[in-house]
């Protein structure tokens, strides 16, 4: 942010060049939330809206999903959270290399995360025989789950880009509302996969 | 960070200034590189508007081709399949590259004056919505060029013509199976560069609006346009999503041959009506809004007093905008949903009545009393309030299930949404380019010329749209090609098309009387309608880039009314604050960017490839793949070398008659 007297600590909480306090970015990244929320929100219905109406022939969800897997990997994307968190927590007292580390963290937790759902799409297509073409339940799972993962992607992508920017010495407390954005964009994304994990595995087993 | 525009008067001291990571810093302030780069709202403001207007007349004309086709039963002025694209194409085009960005226009050029800020929060990404706007409306519209296209491109690409499956897109007309050409694909891919345009700009807006409001300018002494940008904002951040993903679906369908509306696999068309209208209905209240807001302003201008009853306009704006999600399925009544689902959609319809008839009464209670002066802006203000109401009117009528069961489809159903959509929002839009005219160009249209434009505008278009009502009435139908002479339709269409042409005719003397104003209209001072709000306290017009010389500092509701009441009071204030400011380093510019553009282009040049290209035969493949990462890898670059240039900007002093003193480039701004 702008204006932060040259000596005092820094206030990550209230950014005095705004009407409200609330830094810009901060704002920004929780509108978009807020839109990236009904993104999610749609394609959740239309896999619950087309649960409801298997036709004959589609794939019985029990029989495809891997329950045991998931519940890790989506383990491991809490964990990532926490990570985030730490990150977040360390860029704010200008701990540079702390930050790293957690960063880095949260990145291969990610990482662990989309390996997982890469080995999960390769399992459903070549042993369930379940494709994005050939069954209602197969085009309504890799299109949500795989947007999901797009976000994680995306999510990865930013933090590994953050790790390298910060070498460049332009990443220091002052700028730790860009860490804090990520953050928020990092928990938002886990958040969704509770979602998911919830409506589209553990519903299944109700 | 790009919150560059202060609420409160403390800059950072320019400290050790780190080398920009920056490959090329753009700094024209004139010629076309400086349009291209720009990053201030009022430019960008200005180029929404510029391409609003253009599609509005390409909108039009498709409109006069489907009145001319009408004019007489069993014409063959176009085939059926020419009107169907050119119904398709003026629905797309109104809505999204003509009503929609004139807004975005006005949102752009006035929302920051109002508020007392320097520019939006994110001067960039403002840019980026621009450009990715535009990239929208190029493929939208590239069917057009699918002959030249195919001749570039090879032969048999099936590029022919532009989208033609109705500006509602239902499943499963839009499968691969019935429309098998690209132009749905333009149309998926185009729609969606639109949403994502559209986002951005909210989101740009709504941190604005929050966050850059000068000292004192509470939320509840908003200018009501403002508020009706936020409310606005807000309903495109949370109804586009819809639309996106219900065309991403559909591409999906297409691209990939999924089966989100195959009904052969278990996929339901009815889920495409549904997504569609989510998004839909809060679209109708993202065009209407606006227009409110903008008739909120004109009204207590020429009236002379303040408006009546703000907190409650300013409530139901917000009420409308929360009810405009709760009632998307009256656009559904016909498809069989059900007693209750149609009982509830109908009962959440003839609710939104209430707030919506708040407003009409809050403005009569404005003008009521007043000293009109009937000035062209007013003439369109009130000829909204009137036009909109008949529409308001017809509306209620299809609130009603059993009566909109009669109604559907039906040219009734035409007259109704033209009546809220041009006697609404057009007339407030065309009204607003009046009322700002000064402001943005430091000219003023002439009242006659005005006057003239504005009735030939006004009896054109009753002439063409009451008559709708009664053929629909006596059951024509919608989106059909032609009619035969014995239905009894004959007199009521040929009237329609003369209204039509007059229309037309109003729209072209407006232009004309525009773009003559441009060049050699009287040019006049600031202020020259006496106004309220804080855009006209701008010593000068059009205004300096750095829009207030001081940050205005808010005591009251028409805030600039206040001031030109006590003018002393405010000089005092404002040389304090001129010198608090200039101690603090100036006032901060940002620096101008070339990025979000390339982003824009990449993302166009991948859209292109991924709807235009053919996958087979099979080397079509490597084609439409490879310019599609080409495109990805354009838009990654600019993404990043947009991050990596940072949101710096440099410094400027000003003496006491807003000249430059002098320029600080290059103040590290972090």
């Amino acid at each position: 942010m702008t204006s932060h007297a040259a000596t005092g600590p820094i206030d990550h909480h209230q950014d005095v060049t705004t009407s409200t306090g609330i830094p810009n970015k901060k704002l920004l990244m929780w509108a978009f939330l807020a839109s990236d929320c009904m993104f999610f929100g749609t394609l959740i219905s239309t896999h619950l809206i087309y649960r409801l109406h298997p036709p004959a022939g589609n794939p019985v969800p029990r029989d495809v999903f891997d329950v045991p897997l998931t519940s890790f990997s989506t383990f491991i994307l809490l964990m990532s959270s926490l990570m985030m968190a730490l990150a977040v927590n360390a860029i704010q007292k200008g701990n540079l290399r702390s930050m790293r580390f957690s960063l880095l963290t949260t990145a291969f937790f990610g990482s662990i995360f989309l390996g997982c759902q890469v080995w999960e799409f390769w399992h459903f297509v070549y042993e369930k025989h379940m494709t994005i073409t050939n069954s209602i339940l197969g085009t309504t799972f890799f299109t949500l789950t795989g947007t999901h993962g797009t976000h994680v992607l995306i999510g990865v992508i930013w933090l590994m880009s953050m790790y390298f920017y910060s070498f460049t010495g332009r990443l220091t407390e002052k700028q730790a509302i860009d860490v804090e954005m990520m953050g928020l964009y990092w928990h938002f994304v886990d958040i969704v996969w509770i979602v998911i994990f919830t409506a589209v595995y553990l519903l299944e087993y109700l | 960070m790009e919150a560059t525009v202060k609420s409160h008067f403390i800059t950072e001291q320019p400290k050790t200034p780190s080398k920009p990571l920056v490959l090329w810093r753009p700094t024209a302030k004139t010629g076309f590189v400086s349009w291209l780069t720009t990053v201030d709202h009022k430019r960008i403001g200005f180029l929404y508007g510029a391409f609003a207007l253009f599609f509005f007349l390409v909108g039009g004309i498709e409109a006069l081709l489907i009145r001319t086709q009408l004019m007489f039963p069993n014409n063959t002025v176009l085939t059926a399949q020419q009107y169907n694209t050119m119904f398709t194409m003026h629905g797309t085009t109104m809505i999204f590259l003509a009503v929609m960005p004139l807004g975005a226009a006005f949102f752009n050029f006035v929302m920051p004056l109002q508020i007392g800020a320097r520019d939006v929060a994110f001067p960039r990404l403002n840019a980026f919505s621009l450009w990715t706007f535009l990239a929208g409306a190029i493929i939208v519209n590239i069917g057009w060029f699918g002959p030249i296209l195919e001749k570039i491109l090879g032969a048999s690409n099936g590029m022919q013509g532009a989208p033609n499956a109705g500006w509602f897109g239902y499943a499963p007309l839009t499968a691969k199976q019935y429309i098998a050409s690209h132009s749905v694909d333009y149309w998926v891919m185009g729609l969606q560069l639109l949403g994502v345009a559209s986002i951005a700009a909210a989101l740009n807006f709504i941190v604005t609006i929050i966050n850059l409001r000068a000292p004192g300018m509470t939320m509840m002494r908003l200018p009501v346009f403002t508020w009706m940008t936020l409310v606005t904002s807000f309903l495109i951040i949370l109804s586009f999503p819809a639309i996106t993903i219900a065309l991403v679906e559909l591409m999906m369908d297409r691209q990939f041959g999924t089966n989100f509306f195959e009904v052969s696999n278990g996929g339901m068309p009815i889920l495409w009506q549904h997504l569609f209208w989510v998004f839909g209905h809060p679209e109708v209240y993202i065009l209407i809004l606006p227009a409110m807001g903008i008739v909120s302003e004109i009204l207590p201008t020429f009236s002379r007093k303040p408006l009546f009853g703000y907190p409650i306009v300013v409530f139901s704006g917000a009420c409308i905008g929360f009810l405009g999600f709760a009632v998307w399925s009256h656009h559904m009544f016909t498809t069989g949903m059900g007693t209750v689902a149609t009982a509830a959609f109908a009962l959440a319809t003839m609710a939104i009545a209430v707030p919506t008839g708040v407003k009409i009464f809050n403005w009569i209670g404005t003008i009521w009393g007043g000293h009109l002066q009937m000035r062209t802006p007013m003439m369109f203000a009130l000829g909204f309030i009137w036009m909109f109401m008949i529409g308001g009117f017809s509306g209620i009528m299809h609130s009603a299930a059993p009566a909109d069961a009669q109604q559907q489809d039906s040219y009734f159903v035409v007259a109704h949404f033209h009546y809220v959509l041009i006697g609404g929002s057009i007339f407030a839009l065309l009204g607003g380019i009046h009322y700002w005219f000064p402001l943005i160009f430091g000219r003023k249209v002439s009242e006659f010329w005005g006057k003239v434009s504005f009735w030939v505008v006004f009896v054109g278009f009753n002439v063409t749209f009451f008559p709708m009502h009664f053929l629909g009435l006596n059951g024509m139908p919608r989106r059909t090609f032609t009619y035969d002479g014995n239905m009894g339709w004959n007199t009521a269409n040929l009237i329609s098309s003369l209204g039509a042409y007059t229309l037309g005719i109003g729209i072209l003397i407006y232009f004309i009387a525009m773009i003559y104003t441009y060049y050699k209209g009287e040019k006049v001072g600031r202020d020259p309608w006496d106004g309220r709000t804080l855009e006209w306290s701008i010593k000068t017009s059009p205004p300096p880039e750095y829009n207030f010389a001081v940050t205005p500092t808010v005591h009251a509701r028409d805030a600039f009314w206040y001031e030109k009441h006590h003018s002393d009071e405010i000089a005092k204030e404002t040389a304090e604050h001129a010198k608090e400011e200039g101690a603090h380093g100036g006032i901060h510019m940002p620096f101008q960017s070339i990025y979000p553009l390339v982003a824009s282009t990449g993302i166009l040049i991948g859209s292109f490839a991924v709807s235009a290209l053919n996958s087979n035969p099979a080397p079509g493949i490597h084609v439409k793949l490879g310019l599609a990462i080409f495109g990805l890898i354009v838009m990654l670059t600019g993404v990043y070398l947009w991050s990596l240039e940072g949101a710096d900007g440099y410094h400027i002093h000003l003496d006491k008659d807003g000249n430059i003193l002098e320029d600080e480039p290059a103040a590290s701004h972090h």
